[in-house]
């Protein structure tokens, strides 16, 4: 699947987007942030707090303990600060 | 007739007089158009703000606008509306965001202006990053944001 990361989430990982594939026991977006966490220094830093972490499953806002089977594009990010 | 729907993402400045005469052209059942514009403050605290640069999601940001207008249309009388956000670097003093809604009577318009603005402010996928003289640095979420945009959820 796609991942896609924005804002302060983009800068310390270091990318703005990257296919992942984790495997099967990463159900939620809340393993996947888990997941995420442990490939690397910038990952680890990146999701030091996964309470404020948002997160997107195709265009639409998420809760994180949903299941991510199916999604073709997910986005991490901070709280929005638009407007 | 048919509402009047712009959404437009763009890093070019708005003119205001213009939008507002797209929206009402050619119509007369409009009794009030409420313009919000959102404008980069050069000051925050003790502190100045040369610049912010705003980032977004792009696909998602159009979208989250349309289900918002959607929202809005569903819950008020509306006759039109218009969302324009900017993005890029936008100095202090410059335009950042405008919205417009356009209604038969003004309670509509403007309770459907400031809905649209609290809920654009927590749940629009846009990040700010502000220029200060001791560098730059992303903007924090505000609470009162989520508050605001709360307070129009249905019980």
């Amino acid at each position: 699947m796609k991942v896609k990361y924005f804002a302060w989430v983009r800068e310390r990982i270091g990318k703005s987007e990257e296919t992942v594939e984790p495997p099967a026991s990463v159900r939620t977006v809340d393993d996947l942030i888990a997941w995420l966490a442990g490939q690397g220094e910038t990952y680890a830093h990146a999701f030091e707090t996964p309470r404020v972490i948002r997160a997107a499953i195709d265009h639409a806002h998420v809760k994180s303990d949903t299941v991510i089977a199916g999604a073709r594009e997910i986005a991490f990010f901070p709280p929005m600060t638009g407007g | 007739m048919a509402v009047t729907v712009t959404i437009r993402i763009q890093e070019a400045d708005f003119d205001i007089g213009r939008e507002i005469a797209a929206l009402t052209e050619g119509r007369i059942d409009i009794g009030a158009v409420v313009t919000f514009s959102g404008i980069c403050r050069g000051r925050e605290g003790d502190e100045a703000i040369a610049a912010l640069t705003l980032e977004h999601y792009p696909g998602m940001a159009e979208a989250e606008i349309a289900r918002h207008a959607e929202t809005a249309n569903s819950r008020w009388p509306l006759t039109g509306l218009t969302v324009i956000h900017r993005v890029g670097r936008i100095q202090a003093g410059e335009n950042i965001v405008l919205v417009l809604t356009a209604s038969a009577h003004r309670q509509a318009a403007f309770e459907a202006a400031e809905f649209l603005m609290d809920y654009l402010k927590a749940n629009a996928p846009f990040w700010k990053r502000e220029e200060k003289p001791t560098g730059t640095s992303w903007v924090d979420a505000h609470s009162h944001d989520d508050d605001a945009a709360a307070r129009w959820t249905r019980s």
